[in-house]
């Protein structure tokens, strides 16, 4: 009879509570600044992409999603010629951000990019340039919060 | 025999050879020592203080590297004073070094990056402005980035006394010292990019491979160089297929540690010009056609030639598998005697194995107390045997004689005339070289392809051969009557005896006898092509495919598992480290299709089947009076060393961009306008 009314008591606590449920596609959950979402590669201020192709991100990666070609640019700056991530083989474990000795590679805090075809998921590097571009102030945001804790 | 000393390292007692450094005692007890500016192969230095240890008595830490064991030394290297001062020395070597190991091409294989992550410490005490030293030019092999440098002058001591061409040096002292060229200008070795593996940082790198690849991403692959004859042993790196580049096996009894710059850098002559599907010349331009087809017209052309009017002739940089495949193939199967592997009509004498190999051995040139160089430069023709003559020169003061004026060789050597009148007053024993060949304990004489193609080189050679007989030059524990063979297949094919045994076929070819003509990666003979239907079967679109009615494609010695056999008679196997291009086939495989195709049944089931019918035919003893058709009369002529177009050898280097760009700043460096 006790535990009846202790479950009742609960349930009607619950009641004046707000509401922890979301209307999802519309209102959206908080997310933390280390959030391991969809992958971008960033640019400095001047429009120069980061990455210099050290391939530090290649070979630390444990899924081996990461391919980098590199090769001299004509100004006699190291440069990727080639950056693809295939996201279907990405676990989304964060190393790459960490071993990347200039913040280029970032896992930025969207996780809505499903895709129809598999094709769309082997992400090249213009698409992740353009991640870049397109998350940057947040990204930004994102590793200064972070910084005090690394 | 030298005395040992009782030393203790690390409370372990071991006895050394007097004589010794103190860290190679160390090296001996097993303790490891890090070290930049000491290398085994240069002289010692004693500039970067890596290598201190602790030795009783001795107040301070002592640079192993240069400092001599002496008996009852008590020697430690894992004290505290040992590591504290390991670690003061990488602090004041990080001091002035950039932090760019991302973007440096050493990363992954930097002696200062892995040593700074055992003996080193986390952080830096040096807040002031780091140093900037500008770059400078050292040629298009050598990528310099003198910012880096650490000062260890290992690039100093190899060009002097290895390469022998004292071009590289230290300005400046302290913190203003700076490596460079002088001029800075290319430098004029063929060693020179040797020095990228020596340097311990990314201070020099290579300029073709830069920021191609990652160390840890490159496939590994430990095979021979076929650039020369000498069969340097080699690491290919390769990503995907894609060779990236080629660095030096240790091999103390060919090649040590270094290899020559064409060796290294042709490797990108491998990606260009190469032929990945059949083609058959249709008034006067090439046209893609299908291996069947391109079989069925050669079978076809084949049926109605007689064999008598059917050639074939071997190439530079064909392994023996092929040689092999193809002997069999004009032996039991086209009925054809005109097979040739000489691209001269060059003297051999292949009643024994003696009378092609070079002796002595590149390891024996170094006891050598006496070297005379007939119609040969070794600088050009076999660059690593060379390097060794130097070494013998600077240990032993050996005295150098060559026929002929050959510019700089890199060492001392003393030029008497270049006539065979020369040679016949040596073998007649009245002259002054004859007496210091008898009185020579190891002496050398090394004969080249250039002498052994003129009218009287049997007589040179044979009678040579027969003075060194008579005053016991040649025995079981010394030979020293060497020949030395600019093709990587030459000494391969004497074995298997691929000459044509009539000694015509290349005097045929030029009157035009032939109707058909193979060129099995053949491209170093000038063909008066009239209406012979010439097959090439090879790796890349060349000298030889240009003159070809069909062209078959075939693979280079990295594409493919094959036997070379070097000048000294070593067999050594090039191991397969990418895949031939396109619709490109192994080249034994090529001919064997080409037997099956005309007999019904193919020369050999499989690889397998080929090594154990080559083995059995190399090791069968063979007699062979082939010598005989050449005249042994004495002719008083000159003899000349032909001109060798080193950095354009052979159809990778000529395929080569690197090669090219070297070739074309030698041509210039020629011709400064100052030499007179």
């Amino acid at each position: 009879m006790f535990d009846f009314l202790r479950g009742l008591m609960i349930a009607i606590k619950e009641m004046f509570k707000p509401k922890k449920t979301i209307n999802y596609p519309f209102e959206k959950g908080k997310i933390s600044p280390r959030f391991r979402g969809e992958h971008a590669l960033r640019r400095y201020p001047n429009g120069e992409e980061r990455c210099i192709a050290c391939k530090l991100c290649e070979a630390v990666c444990p899924a081996q999603a990461i391919t980098i070609e590199s090769s001299e640019r004509e100004d006699g700056s190291r440069k990727t010629t080639r950056y693809d991530i295939d996201m279907l083989k990405c676990i989304y474990c964060g190393l790459c951000e960490e071993s990347c000795p200039v913040d280029a590679i970032v896992q930025g805090p969207n996780f809505e990019f499903a895709t129809e075809t598999r094709e769309e998921l082997y992400y090249t590097k213009e698409k992740l340039l353009e991640n870049g571009d397109r998350w940057e102030s947040v990204l930004a945001a994102n590793i200064k919060a972070d910084n005090p804790h690394r | 025999m030298l005395k040992m000393l009782k030393v203790k390292v690390n409370d372990i007692d071991i006895e050394v050879e007097e004589g010794l450094t103190v860290l190679q005692a160390c090296e001996i007890a097993g303790a490891e020592i890090p070290r930049f500016c000491y290398h085994e192969k240069l002289s010692i230095a004693g500039n970067c203080r890596m290598c201190l240890v602790e030795i009783e008595k001795s107040k301070k830490p002592v640079a192993s590297c240069a400092m001599p064991v002496t008996d009852g030394m008590n020697i430690k290297t894992n004290t505290k004073l040992v590591e504290k001062a390991r670690k003061g020395v990488m602090e004041f070597l990080l001091a002035n070094h950039p932090l760019d190991c991302p973007v440096c091409d050493q990363g992954g294989e930097c002696d200062l990056q892995d040593q700074s992550m055992f003996y080193g410490i986390d952080k830096s005490r040096f807040k002031e402005n780091k140093r900037f030293v500008p770059e400078k030019y050292m040629g298009p092999l050598i990528k310099t980035q003198m910012t880096r440098c650490i000062h260890c002058t290992r690039c100093v001591r190899f060009a002097t006394e290895v390469a022998g061409v004292p071009e590289i040096g230290a300005i400046g002292r302290g913190e203003d010292m700076q490596i460079t060229t002088y001029l800075e200008k290319a430098m004029e070795s063929e060693l020179s990019a040797n020095v990228i593996d020596l340097c311990p940082v990314g201070a020099l790198t290579s300029k073709p491979y830069v920021f191609e690849a990652r160390p840890w991403e490159l496939k590994k692959t430990e095979t021979v160089d076929v650039m020369d004859a000498v069969g340097s042993n080699i690491r290919v790196d390769t990503y995907g297929w894609e060779i990236k580049r080629i660095l030096p096996k240790i091999n103390e009894d060919i090649n040590e540690e270094w290899i020559s710059d064409k060796t290294r850098y042709a490797c990108d002559g491998l990606k260009y010009q190469r032929l990945d599907v059949p083609y058959i010349k249709k008034e006067n331009s090439f046209k893609k056609i299908s291996w069947q087809d391109a079989l069925q017209i050669l079978k076809d052309k084949i049926n109605i030639t007689k064999p008598e009017k059917i050639a074939g002739l071997t190439g530079d940089l064909t392994n023996m598998e092929t040689l092999f495949a193809c002997k069999e193939l004009f032996h039991k199967v086209l009925k054809s005697k005109n097979l040739e592997s000489r691209e001269k009509n060059i003297y051999i004498n292949l009643n024994d194995r003696k009378n092609y190999l070079f002796n002595s051995e590149i390891k024996g040139i170094e006891k050598s107390d006496f070297i005379l160089l007939i119609g040969t430069n070794p600088r050009y023709e076999a660059t690593m045997l060379n390097a060794r003559i130097r070494k013998s020169f600077l240990k032993n003061n050996t005295e150098i004689f060559s026929l002929e004026d050959l510019g700089d060789l890199t060492y001392n050597y003393k030029v008497l005339s270049n006539t065979t009148e020369e040679v016949k007053k040596i073998i007649e024993n009245n002259c002054d070289i004859s007496r210091k060949i008898k009185n020579a304990k190891y002496p050398l004489i090394i004969f080249g392809e250039s002498a052994l193609t003129m009218n009287s080189s049997k007589y040179i050679f044979e009678g040579f051969k027969k003075f060194l007989n008579e005053n016991n030059k040649i025995s079981e524990e010394w030979n020293s009557l060497n020949i030395l063979n600019t093709n990587a297949s030459a000494v391969g094919a004497y074995d298997l005896d691929i000459v044509c045994k009539t000694n015509e076929t290349l005097e045929k070819i030029n009157k035009n006898f032939f109707e058909i003509i193979f060129l099995i990666g053949q491209d170093n003979i000038s063909i008066n092509k009239k209406n012979e239907f010439i097959v090439y079967i090879g790796s890349h679109g060349d000298k030889g495919a240009e003159i070809a009615d069909l062209v078959l494609p075939g693979a280079a010695f990295t594409e493919q598992n094959g036997y070379f056999t070097n000048l000294e008679g070593k067999l050594q196997m090039a191991f397969k480290a990418s895949y031939p291009p396109g619709e490109a086939k192994e080249d034994w495989v090529i001919i064997n299709e080409i037997s099956k195709l005309i007999d019904g049944n193919g020369l050999f089931k499989d690889k397998n089947e080929l090594l154990t019918a080559m083995n059995s035919h190399i090791n069968s003893n063979k007699k062979n009076e082939f010598s005989n058709l050449f005249k042994e009369e004495y002719i008083n002529e000159k003899i000349l060393t032909l001109p060798i177009d080193y950095y354009h050898s052979n159809v990778i280097a000529r395929s080569s961009k690197t090669m090219n760009e070297c070739r074309n700043i030698r041509s210039k460096l020629k011709k400064t306008g100052t030499e007179g």
